[in-house]
């Protein structure tokens, strides 16, 4: 406790900027491009065979067709092109790393180091299309059948748009007061900017034949059982509700800890951010996206000092080099191989962190016995979710789990009948919002391929 | 350094690099302010007889544009000056006085009958200026009333109204022709026969630049409606080599001098046609694009070239590509190639492969090893160079000459030159093998 040095009351309040800065702060990460530069982005596609970036992107959209769309000064036409790959192909223009997906791949980047800014061009047409205010697609015929989507995360909402898309009745199922998930409640706000991600959501439901039901839980309101008995099939698209805590011997409950990604959920239902209290000082443990989100905003909100503390090297880091240099430059400090020790605490409040320091012997992670003390009035925890399976179990026959999430085959079929999984709650989930579209849409049409057969087998 | 200097019909110019008969040379100011940055000579804006025509009031230039809207092509519905005779003659010869090293031509455009040109050609004289250019080009407005291209397009007219002007002008005439035409032959062989004294070309070409989906009308649209007009500027350029070399090719006007219009942008492109003869070069819409400034690039490109070639004069490469243009029946049927892909530099966009595999000959893979690889299979490769025109890598993809046995069809390849005029297939096979004719020299352009 010696090394702290001014263990006065901790700093932690709102309004720390003008409101001028707070809004640069939260201002669009990547501005939308100007239909100018749009047009000569455009025109760097080279439009390649089976091209590398169709091929990297986790929902197949045809990205050279798409551009080309633009370039000939059709950029509705670009975006039914995405959207009918990827229903939620607005939110994925703004936040997925496309520096490590098709942009990583681009023969430009290759060639030059300069790929063509996919992410961008596909903005500029989604948000084209939605400016409109029409939905591009039709439902084909009613087929009577009903489906129940639980969770209305990425995974949900496409798989349910999917559905709708095919003749089918949907009704999600979701715990939270919004719909959304992560694009509502998780994601950094300046990624996702004016409300885009409910914006979406209503674009998404025009497709119509979906009904929501919000504050309806799995395991608290709604059953695995019941949901099997009442509908034709049963989506779970239940993310992950766990947070994994850092296991420390002392103050890991003291005022002024906090999980990122609960404080990342109260920022973004935040409607004036001066509103919000940050620390002075904060630490963020973690390597991950989350760890970067929250680290990057508690500056935004005014914090003065920001530190990032990983466990192991940079290289190691879930967070994308350019996550990284965002963090960067924004004034965050990172600092690598640094494990928490202890939480220190006045009067139940933090006031500091002790971290040790590992190096990596032989693969593994050591710790050196020497340690750090950082000062800090709050300590965000962001070292990983866990699923939790409250109502996928206990109800009869339990769902089959690998590695604690959901199991399911290529199909997104559970071990369950008449049950598919997708997102982060099942064992592949790769925490992208556009890994969980393609989740929700393979399952779409693997549960309508399978009512269908089911419909002539009747029939036969 | 080289020196550009030229004199073209005895008219010297201190470089090659004229402006044409267009908007920028209606005005002593824009003159002068050509001058000012450097340009060799002007061909004042056509002349005509009074009362002036007049305009239209609405937009009278179209375009089509390239990435980041770089200026392809301009059109224009302009018709001949729209001023009066007086004061362009009394601007012209300001001018000239004021300019007296640079070239001073004036473009003509009067009705087809012998009295209006006599007329004109007169006060033309007064000027001080150094020689005229007959506009038998213009395709849209003057065409309609008997002038510009409808002049152009019957080689008799050209050749009658040609003998008129120089029996009642001492001054150099240069016949400027219009392109509209299936073979640009038989006007310059009417000008020559005429006794014009050279020809200039090309001018604008027919067309319509785009139409406007709003309102169903071509643009320019004038009150909902359009009018064909002259296209110009880079895309036209490929046209023009072709039509000058059409002239200086053939038997029957070879040697003629040639001044070469038609997109030229860069002092590369007055290179290639001064390479194919052309004693000058005329220049209108990369002024009309960027302003006078860019006959400064003009100027150190095409000198720089020269210094770098070791070409003192413009006339030491004057027509050298001139020989190598000849008809397809003569080109070696015995010269095979095939495209090489430089490995290292290739950035695997496959754009070669799909071209060559939809639209060709099936002969670039996709895959090697289970690995995304473009590569040549030169067993089906016929060395068409389409791969090489796709691919967006300057140098990647290469065409090489090979000896031996073509992999394609089997067959060894002869080292002496064969065309078709012998070929089996010919069903009009000459018993002995015909080679080109014997290339034209290119006279001496002050002749």
């Amino acid at each position: 406790m010696n090394a702290m040095t001014d263990p006065a009351r901790p700093d932690i309040q709102s309004g720390r900027l003008p409101a001028e800065a707070l809004a640069r702060g939260f201002s669009d990460l990547h501005p939308a491009l100007e239909p100018h530069e749009v047009l000569v982005e455009a025109d760097r596609c080279y439009f390649c065979y089976d091209a590398p970036c169709m091929q990297a992107c986790p929902t197949s959209i045809d990205i050279p067709l798409f551009i080309r769309e633009i370039q000939a000064g059709n950029p509705i036409g670009a975006a039914k092109t995405i959207l009918s790959a990827n229903i939620l192909g607005g939110m994925c223009a703004r936040v997925c790393p496309t520096e490590t997906l098709c942009e990583e791949v681009c023969v430009r980047e290759v060639a030059e180091g300069k790929p063509v800014q996919i992410g961008l061009l596909q903005r500029h047409a989604t948000d084209l299309m939605m400016e409109t205010g029409h939905h591009p697609f039709e439902r084909a015929a009613p087929t009577g059948r009903r489906i129940a989507v639980v969770g209305a995360g990425p995974a949900g909402l496409s798989c349910a748009h999917r559905l709708a898309m095919l003749g089918h009745e949907v009704t999600i199922f979701e715990a939270r007061p919004k719909l959304g998930g992560l694009n509502e409640y998780g994601i950094a706000a300046y990624k996702a900017t004016e409300d885009f991600a409910q914006r979406e959501v209503e674009f998404l439901l025009k497709i119509g034949g979906i009904t929501i039901e919000t504050g309806k839980a799995l395991g608290r309101d709604i059953h695995l059982a019941d949901l099997r008995r009442d509908y034709d099939a049963v989506f779970l698209g239940l993310g992950l509700a766990g947070v994994n805590a850092l296991g420390l011997a002392e103050g890991e409950d003291q005022i002024g800890t906090r999980d990122a990604v609960a404080w990342i959920a109260d920022l973004r239902q935040t409607a004036d951010l001066s509103e919000l209290p940050v620390g002075r000082r904060v630490v963020v443990i973690g390597g991950g996206m989350t760890a970067t989100d929250a680290a990057v905003q508690a500056k935004a909100l005014g914090a003065e000092d920001v530190t990032i503390a990983y466990r192991r090297g940079r290289e190691q880091m879930n967070a994308s080099p350019y996550e990284q240099e965002v963090a960067a430059t924004r004034g965050v400090h990172l600092r690598f191989n640094l494990q928490p020790k202890r939480i220190f605490a006045e009067h139940g409040h933090v006031t500091g962190i002790e971290l040790e320091r590992t190096r990596i012997e032989a693969g593994k992670l050591v710790l050196t016995g020497e340690t750090v003390t950082i000062e800090a009035d709050q300590v965000f925890k962001a070292i990983g979710q866990s699923f939790v399976a409250d109502g996928t179990d206990g109800e009869g026959a339990g769902i089959a789990l690998e590695r604690g999430r959901i199991q399911v085959d290529a199909a997104r079929r559970t071990s369950l009948d008449g049950v598919w999984a997708g997102g982060d709650c099942i064992a592949e989930g790769e925490d992208l919002t556009v890994v969980a579209v393609e989740d929700g849409k393979i399952a779409a049409m693997d549960i309508h391929s399978a009512l269908t057969a089911a419909e002539r087998v009747a029939a036969e | 350094m080289a020196d550009l200097t030229t004199s073209f019909l005895g008219i010297s110019s201190p470089n090659p690099f004229w402006l044409a008969s267009a908007p920028p040379t209606d005005k002593e100011y824009n003159v002068q302010r050509a001058f000012e940055q450097g340009w060799g000579g002007v061909v004042w804006k056509t002349l005509g007889e009074d009362p002036p025509i007049v305009n239209v009031n609405g937009p009278r230039y179209g375009a089509i544009w390239g990435p980041d809207r770089r200026l392809l092509a301009l059109n224009n519905i302009e018709l001949i000056t729209d001023r009066a005779l007086d004061t362009n003659l009394e601007e012209i010869a300001r001018v000239k006085r004021n300019w007296p090293d640079r070239a001073m031509i004036v473009s003509l455009m009067v009705p087809c009958e012998e009295a209006p040109w006599q007329k004109i050609l007169a006060l033309v004289e007064q000027t001080g200026a150094d020689g005229v250019e007959l506009n038998f080009g213009c395709p849209h407005g003057m065409s309609e009333r008997g002038m510009g291209s409808a002049v152009g397009q019957v080689p008799d007219y050209i050749e009658m109204v040609a003998r008129w002007c120089k029996q009642h002008s001492k001054l150099p005439v240069i016949v400027k022709l219009t392109p509209n035409i299936t073979d640009i032959r038989y006007p310059a062989r009417a000008a020559k026969k005429g006794g014009a004294d050279a020809v200039s070309l090309i001018n604008t070409v027919s067309s319509i630049m785009s139409i406007d989906l709003d309102n169903f009308a071509p643009t320019p649209t004038i009150d909902g409606k359009g009018s064909h007009g002259g296209m110009c500027g880079p895309a036209v350029k490929p046209m023009a080599l072709n039509m000058v070399a059409e002239i200086a090719r053939d038997r029957e006007t070879a040697g003629m001098p040639i001044s070469g219009i038609g997109g030229i942008t860069t002092w590369r492109d007055a290179a290639e046609f001064i390479a194919l003869g052309c004693g000058n070069v005329q220049v209108c819409t990369a002024a009309m694009t960027y302003g006078f400034k860019v006959v400064k690039e003009m100027i150190s490109g095409l000198s720089d070239w020269m210094d770098e070639k070791g070409f003192a004069t413009i006339e030491d490469f004057r027509g050298r590509a001139a020989p190598n243009v000849t008809d397809w029946q003569y080109l070696n049927l015995n010269y095979v190639t095939k495209a090489r892909i430089d490995q290292d530099k290739c950035i695997s966009c496959g754009r070669c492969h799909i071209a060559c595999e939809d639209t060709s000959h099936q002969a670039i893979t996709s895959m090697v090893d289970g690995r995304r690889r473009f590569e040549v299979i030169d067993a089906e490769c016929v060395g068409c160079n389409l791969c090489v025109n796709v691919c967006p890598v300057e140098d990647c993809i290469t065409m090489e000459q090979i000896a031996g046995t073509d992999p394609r069809t089997g067959k060894p390849i002869p080292e002496e030159y064969d065309n078709w005029t012998r070929h089996p297939n010919n069903p009009m096979a000459a018993e002995k093998k015909q080679h080109a004719p014997a290339p034209v020299t290119m006279p001496d352009a002050a002749e």
